[in-house]
């Protein structure tokens, strides 16, 4: 019997293209998402060298980063000239390389992260790159996926491979059930918190256990999507029931019915068997890649280099209190001292930050007042967190003084959302309901905090300026957003839920 | 891509961990569609007075505005350098202001990589090494440091001296200033026999319902 695999190992042997002696693997790569910001200067990488796009078929194009969200209008004429060049330059370079293309009123347009898997693009067993850190979202169907920088987009176009030094393999479980009032972005927080920004640097992430196989798609693709914020290029989570349950009927995925054969009342099949029997050609397709994607999961006795085991009953609603998503502190805690500091670099860090974002050490999170509430990213700009927040909002409005804005994450969400009435819900409680976008996750777009303001975020990253120069970003769950930008601080949603259940 | 081996020169102290490229270029800088043009953005917020709108005067305090530290083209941090997004922005930036090698006890791994295919060199030293360094060129601006590439050495004027791990085939490639794609289209005919096979493996196709 050959040695057992971990998920990881399967995935990437799958894809060895070379392995020349001394040099780093040369790894087939399946799919190529591409956005407007880190793609131009690839696209003309390849024109200055006279090469050629190798594989538009494997190339998904959208934007997203610095598309407005204010209205249709702004987003088909952009103000910003800058952005507007950028936009048009991925709309030329599209069309003339061959690359389906998702333009800012697409129905399928979002950020690159949402509409790979919305569209069936990302599947287990893939490998998938994007010129965007968190593409380690993408892992939490059991695909490869992982963040590049701009001369290596250039070289996946030109080759459909990537040099890739291989990484270590790293497993962490959580076990248990999850506490009430605890989300997947609880979980990942907790993580970053207890290893550090630079705790999985050259490892690729297995994320397993009972608490991980519970969560939903969108919970998966929450913690993959920050394993970067924990050094780790990659997240993976091992394709299983709830992991083809999402992918079945989606465009891009193997069995879908073509639509306008769908319509048509004599249908025929390609291979010209008649369809809507259990056995026609559409079927057995799925039937064969689910019995590919059921090899997948890492074999029992697989080792890996490094372990770590979580119990699900530890984790708290999480509210960072600094500059780093490392500077973790729980919903019922305090903004840690300079003894509670791991090291000197911790130390120095912590005093850095207290300055930057105005906290004295020990003050208990619960006290911190916020100006601005952002729901949104492609950490938790899905359906399902929508739907989290719209719960909590449901009935109430938001504190006098907060600005609050809803972004979701894709054309799809946001018109799922509306269909479910939760635009109706997120309005009448004062918030502000926005086209589908990157947003204030990174700003680059005109969604900026001003120095100073304070910011409840569902995004990924708290960096000094991330949302705005002099910005104060604290990253929480989307329930946790939506119930500080009813009270105007940080509120313990275990316990508002408890009175809210106890009111209803 | 440019060759390096040897450098000489003066070197710049930034004591701090986890610098994150959100730091190193700003967003708003990478709305432009140039491969050209990021040295006057490295280190923006850090290193204009942009407290009143449209003031862009450089702040004195910021060690790359100190006169004595102009021309340096090394750079030294602590752990955990270039964190964050993916933007090779962060290594142009670094680049085109005029580095051309970065001293850290760690980096993180997308920019570790950006920055090796832009002939930017990036030599790991432990956190006490770096810490000499650090002090040294604090103490002493002038103290001139001399990264060896192919000796895999660095030592200063004030008698520090150390070696430095790199992975061979990235040394071989920084110093012949090799370029990628080329490298990689040496195995074309084990590419185009792979992708053969693998074109029939349909569940890993993007776009299978197309």
């Amino acid at each position: 019997m050959s040695k057992p695999k971990t998920l990881f190992e399967k995935v990437w042997q799958q894809h060895l293209v070379a392995e020349p002696e001394g040099e780093p693997s040369i790894l087939y790569i399946d799919l190529q998402l591409v956005h407007e910001v880190t793609s131009p200067q690839a696209f003309d990488g390849l024109r200055m060298a006279g090469r050629k796009l190798r594989r538009p078929d494997r190339h998904i194009a959208t934007v997203d980063h610095n598309v407005p969200t204010t209205s249709a209008q702004d987003r088909l004429v952009i103000a910003d000239q800058v952005s507007a060049a950028q936009v048009n330059a991925l709309r030329k370079n599209c069309a003339e390389f061959g690359i389906e293309f998702f333009d800012v009123q697409d129905s399928s347009q979002g950020i690159v992260h949402m509409i790979g898997p919305e569209l069936g693009a990302t599947k287990p067993g893939m490998t998938i790159v994007c010129g965007d850190s968190h593409t380690s979202t993408h892992g939490a169907f059991g695909a490869l996926a992982f963040g590049i920088g701009t001369s290596e987009v250039e070289h996946v176009m030109a080759t459909q491979t990537l040099p890739q030094p291989k990484p270590k393999t790293f497993l962490i479980t959580v076990n248990g059930e999850l506490p009430f009032g605890v989300t997947a972005k609880d979980i990942i927080l907790d993580i970053i918190g207890r290893i550090g920004t630079d705790g999985a640097t050259g490892y690729a992430i297995e994320y397993a256990g009972s608490a991980i196989r519970a969560l939903s798609m969108e919970g998966r693709m929450t913690i993959c999507n920050m394993s970067i914020e924990a050094g780790a290029r990659a997240g993976m989570i091992a394709p299983d029931e709830t992991t083809f349950a999402y992918l079945k009927g989606r465009r891009f995925s193997p069995g879908t019915r073509p639509t306008n054969l769908d319509a048509r009342p004599d249908r025929t099949a390609p291979d010209g068997q008649q369809l809507g029997s259990a056995t026609d050609a559409f079927d057995a397709q799925w039937e064969e890649a689910m019995a590919h994607w059921k090899t997948l999961p890492t074999d029992e006795g697989a080792t890996f280099d490094r372990e770590l085991h979580i119990d699900a009953a530890t984790i708290a609603p999480a509210v960072t209190w600094g500059t780093s998503p490392g500077m973790h502190a729980t919903i019922d805690g305090k903004v840690p001292t300079l003894e509670d500091a791991k090291s000197e670099a911790d130390r120095k860090s912590f005093a850095r930050a207290y300055e930057y974002m105005d906290l004295k050490p020990g003050t208990p999170i619960e006290e911190i007042r916020i100006d601005t509430v952002f729901l949104g990213s492609c950490t938790n700009g899905r359906i399902e967190d929508l739907r989290a927040a719209a719960q909590v909002v449901k009935g109430h409005h938001i504190a006098t003084k907060v600005r609050a804005m809803v972004v979701p994450g894709s054309q799809h969400v946001k018109k799922q959302a509306e269909e479910e009435g939760l635009d109706a819900i997120f309005k009448d409680a004062g918030f502000e309901w926005r086209e589908p976008g990157c947003s204030m996750c990174l700003g680059m777009n005109p969604d900026i905090l001003q120095p100073g303001e304070r910011c409840a975020s569902t995004s990924n990253r708290n960096f000094e300026g991330r949302q705005g120069r002099g910005g104060r970003t604290h990253l929480v769950s989307p329930e946790m957003a939506a119930v500080a930008a009813i009270t105007g601080h940080f509120t313990d949603i275990r316990k508002w839920k408890q009175k809210e259940g106890a009111a209803r | 891509m440019e060759p390096i081996n040897v450098l000489t020169s003066k070197a710049m102290p930034l004591p701090l961990p986890n610098i994150d490229t959100d730091q190193i270029i700003p967003k708003q800088f990478l709305k432009r569609i140039e491969r050209t043009g990021y040295g006057d953005f490295l280190f923006y917020d850090w290193r204009y007075n942009l407290d009143v709108p449209d003031d862009v005067s450089p702040n004195k305090d910021f060690v790359l505005n100190k006169p004595e530290y102009q021309g340096a083209q090394i750079l030294i941090a602590e752990k955990n350098f270039g964190c964050g997004s993916s933007r090779e922005h962060a290594a142009w930036a670094i680049f085109q202001y005029g580095f051309r090698a970065v001293i850290a006890p760690t980096f993180a791994d997308i920019f570790f990589s950006n920055a090796g295919k832009n002939g930017i060199v990036l030599v790991r030293l432990s956190d006490a090494e770096v810490e000499t360094l650090l002090g040294h060129c604090t103490a002493n601006p002038d103290n001139k440091i001399t990264i060896n590439l192919e000796a895999q050495t660095v030592i200063d004027e004030m008698g520090f001296s150390g070696k430095f791990e790199i992975d061979p085939f990235r040394k071989y490639c920084l110093l012949n200033g090799l370029d990628d794609i080329g490298l990689t289209l040496r195995h074309s005919d084990k590419l185009d026999a792979f992708e053969a096979k693998h074109n029939s493996e349909f569940w890993s196709a993007p776009k299978v319902g197309a």
